[in-house]
Formats: C-alpha cells, sequence, structure tokens
C-alpha cells in the first residue's frame, strides 16, 4: 500500500485534479483512479465530482468550494477534499 | 477508502462499467495445475487475434475501465503479449496480469520492469517446492522463485505473489509473508474456488472451517494483505474484512475469455453464466444489455440467508461456490462459517451437479525442466 503522503490540505491554496487521475461517471458519482498510487477512490455525490473537475479553475479551494457547493455546506467539502489529498487524487498547483 | 451501505447498494445494481474486468489471453499452458479455474492447457483455435484483442482494448480504454486483469491460461505463451500490454499501458488503461513467471527469465524481467502501469502477481501454491508442485506441477516452484528473482534484480518494483488458500498453504501464512517481505513484495490471498479443474479437488484441498476461521483472524491484523474481495464470506465471523464484501459478479466484475465470451465472472465459466461474445458487437453492448448480467443486477433474494444475523455482512456468499457444488443461488455458501452450506450440501442429490464447463485441459499432463 502506498503510504499516506505528508501534503496536508490547506483550502486557501489553490489545488487540482492530479494529471495521473482517471475519473468516471457513475449514478452514485465517480469512481476516481490514480494510475501511479493504483487507488480506487468513491467520489459519493455529483456536486463533489463537479468541485473536484472544476478546482484546478479557482485560486484556491476556498473560493471553489464558494463557486460550486451550495452555502452551509463549505466545512464538508473541505474535509471531503482532505481526504482526497491523502490519496493523493488532488494536488496542489 | 471503504464502502457504506448506501454505497453497496449501488454496486449490486450494477456500474456503468466494470471495476475488476478479467480478460484471459489464452487457453493455452505450459503448467497444468490441478485447481485450474479455467481449464486451461491446450490453446482454443477460436481466440482472439492480434487485431481483435487490441480493438477489445480500445473498448476497455473508452468505456474508462481503469485496469484491466489479464490472465489465462499463460498469457506470456501469446506471442503478441508485449505488444497487447503495450497498447493497453498507452492508453492508460493499466494492466494486472497474473502468471505462473515460467517465461519471466532477466531479459523478460527487464523488459517487464520498463512498462509503466504494470502489475504483475506471480502465482506459487505453497511457502516450499513439496507444498507448491503437489498442485502446479514439478518444477514449477523452482521456475516461479527464479521469475520472483528476476524481478527483483530488474528492480521491477513491488510485484504480488499470489496463492490460493488450500489445506495446506493456509498452514503457511507466515512463510508467505516472509517470503513477500523478503523480495520487497506485497502478498495476495485468495479463495479457493470449485470452479474449473478445481471442481474435482475442491473437497480435498478446501481449508477446514477451523482453518478459515484462524485465517480470517490472520487477515484482520494484515489489512495490507491483498485479497481480491475473495474472503467476504467470512465477514460473517465479526468485523468486515477490508473490500466491497459484496459479490460482484456482473455488477462490479466480469469475464472476457480466450474467445471472447463474456461470463459474469472469472470463476463461472459455464454456459449458465455466459453473457454474449466481444465478436458480436463489442463489450460495452454486453455490460449494458445482457439479460444475464441484468437479471444479476436485481435485488436478490436472501433466500434460505434471510433468517441469518450476519447476512448483511457475508450477503450468502460465493455464487460460483454455490453453483459448482450443486446448490441454489439463494442457497447458504458451501463453506457459510456456521455450517448452513454443509447441511444444504448434504441434501443436495449427486445429479444436481452442474454438468461441465468448456475443458481446455491437456489429455496428456506434462511436466515442466528448468530452462
Ligand atoms: S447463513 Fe448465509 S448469510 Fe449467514 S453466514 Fe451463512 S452464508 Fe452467510
Ligand atoms: S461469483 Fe464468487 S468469485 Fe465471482 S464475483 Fe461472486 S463472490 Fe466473487
Amino acid at each position: 500500500m502506498a503510504s499516506s503522503s505528508a501534503v496536508t490540505f490547506d483550502a486557501s491554496a489553490p489545488w487540482s485534479l492530479s494529471p495521473e487521475v482517471s475519473l468516471r461517471d457513475e449514478a452514485f458519482g465517480a469512481l476516481a483512479y490514480h494510475h501511479g498510487n493504483r487507488r480506487l477512490v468513491f467520489l459519493k455525490s455529483r456536486e463533489l465530482v463537479e468541485l473536484v473537475r472544476r478546482l484546478g479553475e479557482f485560486e484556491s479551494a476556498d473560493v471553489a468550494i464558494g463557486a460550486v457547493i451550495a452555502p452551509g455546506e463549505h466545512d464538508r467539502y473541505v474535509e471531503a477534499l482532505s481526504l482526497l489529498v491523502t490519496s493523493e487524487i488532488l494536488r496542489g498547483r | 477508502m471503504g464502502a457504506d451501505a448506501t454505497l453497496r447498494d449501488r454496486f449490486e445494481r450494477g456500474l456503468a462499467a466494470p471495476i475488476c474486468l478479467t480478460w484471459e489471453l489464452t487457453y493455452a499452458c505450459n503448467l497444468a495445475c490441478t485447481h485450474c479455474l479455467s481449464s486451461s492447457g491446450r490453446r482454443d483455435p477460436d481466440e482472439l487475434t492480434t487485431a481483435e484483442a487490441k480493438s477489445l482494448i480500445d473498448e476497455i480504454a473508452a468505456m474508462q475501465i481503469f485496469y484491466v486483469n489479464i490472465g489465462g491460461g499463460e498469457p506470456m505463451i501469446r506471442r503478441d503479449f508485449f505488444e497487447l500490454v503495450e497498447h493497453a499501458v498507452g492508453q492508460k488503461v493499466g494492466v494486472k496480469f497474473s502468471t505462473n513467471g515460467t517465461r519471466i527469465d532477466a531479459a523478460a524481467a527487464r523488459r517487464l520492469a520498463g512498462i509503466d502501469y504494470l502489475d504483475i502477481q506471480v502465482s506459487i501454491d505453497g511457502a516450499d517446492a513439496a507444498t507448491s508442485d503437489r498442485i502446479r506441477g514439478d518444477g514449477s516452484y523452482a521456475q516461479a522463485r527464479r521469475a520472483m528473482d528476476n524481478l527483483k534484480a530488474a528492480d521491477f518494483g513491488q510485484f504480488k505473489i499470489s496463492v490460493v488458500m488450500t489445506r495446506e498453504s493456509v498452514e503457511q501464512l507466515d512463510e508467505f509473508e516472509a517470503m513477500a517481505k523478503g523480495y520487497g513484495a506485497e502478498l495476495r490471498l485468495t479463495r479457493l474456488r470449485p470452479s474449473g479443474r478445481g471442481v474435482q479437488v475442491w473437497q480435498e484441498l478446501r481449508p477446514t472451517a477451523e482453518q478459515n476461521r484462524r485465517l480470517y483472524q490472520w487477515l484482520l491484523g494484515r489489512p495490507n494483505v491483498l485479497t481480491g474481495d475473495s474472503f467476504f464470506h467470512l465477514s460473517a465471523l465479526g468485523s468486515p474484512l477490508e473490500g466491497l464484501n459484496l459479490c460482484g459478479a456482473g455488477r462490479v466484475v466480469c469475464l472476457i475469455d480466450p474467445v471472447g465470451d463474456v461470463y459474469a465472472c472469472p470463476f463461472v465459466i459455464h454456459e449458465q453464466f455466459r453473457a454474449g461474445n466481444v465478436r458480436d458487437a463489442g463489450f460495452a453492448q454486453v455490460w449494458t444489455n445482457s439479460e444475464l448480467l441484468r437479471s444479476l443486477r436485481e435485488p436478490g433474494s436472501p433466500g434460505a440467508c434471510g433468517a441469518c444475523g450476519s447476512y448483511d455482512a457475508c450477503r450468502g456468499g460465493c455464487m460460483a461456490a454455490k453453483f459448482f457444488t450443486g446448490l441454489e443461488l439463494t442457497d447458504p455458501d458451501p463453506e457459510c462459517v456456521f455450517g448452513h452450506g454443509e447441511t444444504a450440501l448434504a441434501k443436495k442429490a449427486p445429479s444436481s451437479l452442474p454438468t461441465t464447463s468448456p475443458d481446455h485441459s491437456r489429455r496428456i499432463p506434462v511436466s515442466i525442466s528448468p530452462r
């Protein structure tokens, strides 16, 4: 198993989907597969999928969440993104 | 990331494409393992051509199937083996291939080590030559170890050592763990199922109930040991093992055999579970529209397991194991940890066993000598 990366998630920094990751849409959201570390991760909502896809367009994860996700859910999505950083699905820009 | 209950329900209804697609490249094999799940030995004259195989890979890429598990037979026997692997990884379709190791000499190991997105699992059936060769044939253990040595020398990185759990090999768990550690390899343990030639040896080779309980405990403490989700019937003993803990056949799991026939799972190569052929209108068409696969995605009845408090953990076990032992698909798994499978088996007449599956066994077993 790949060890958890030491990178921590700072939501005020810019992030994007790793170029090593493929996304496949599914009825529940999407599957994300990291070709390098071979991890398969389940993105369990359409909103999260859209956020992950568009993350790279924004100056920070906070701004991306503000633009894509309904207000009031900010903290939940920060947590979801931070898990995706741990599995290297996302990477800092 | 583990799957929660709602996600598992979604998976049971099937996905847009498989997660775990196995593609057996050839029925040809230079070994004759007694438990071979695909009854391999002789090449089938109707196997997919290189051009057909490449267009299948293109379709797999288009379906966004992230990786394909290549097996056989012995996949490296196909002369276009490297060509096909390179065609797949070139489109970022990862390849995980399963081999008996006989063809991994130093040069092949170096070539394999140069390919990205490639995982290799070398199969053995014992931690020593005597135990392993009883199942895989004389000399096979030494050749598998030589393959591992070559991979290590070529700096392949982390390959996998794959072992089917039998009454003998399950007593050698710590030895396998040490062997994997010595190579910097991962250990992968899978369940012996009564599929292919395995149907003839299953009763005598399968671990006892007590051995299965010990295996479960051993695995619980070692989440890094890979199991391909194959022991989820043991999750009824307590905390769930790593994995999705469901029968993925036709839902997230699928098999394409060397002649392009599509089966619900690699362990059910039998007419009753044949969903179609990729030569007709491609694989996606079979995956999406086959009546058989669609029926496997319907909510199943828990049948005789309905009254069991552990149904949520074990889901009634493995469809293939039930089918090839003559049980109904709504019966408990033949290796149900509470013994309900044994009770169901005892009630079946021997005549309820399914008739034979496609068999490519060689008629005269061969023994191999080191090259
Ligand atoms: S009765 Fe069925 S659900 Fe319960 S443990 Fe046995 S096989 Fe699993
Ligand atoms: S039939 Fe058995 S081996 Fe095949 S997917 Fe289901 S549980 Fe796994």
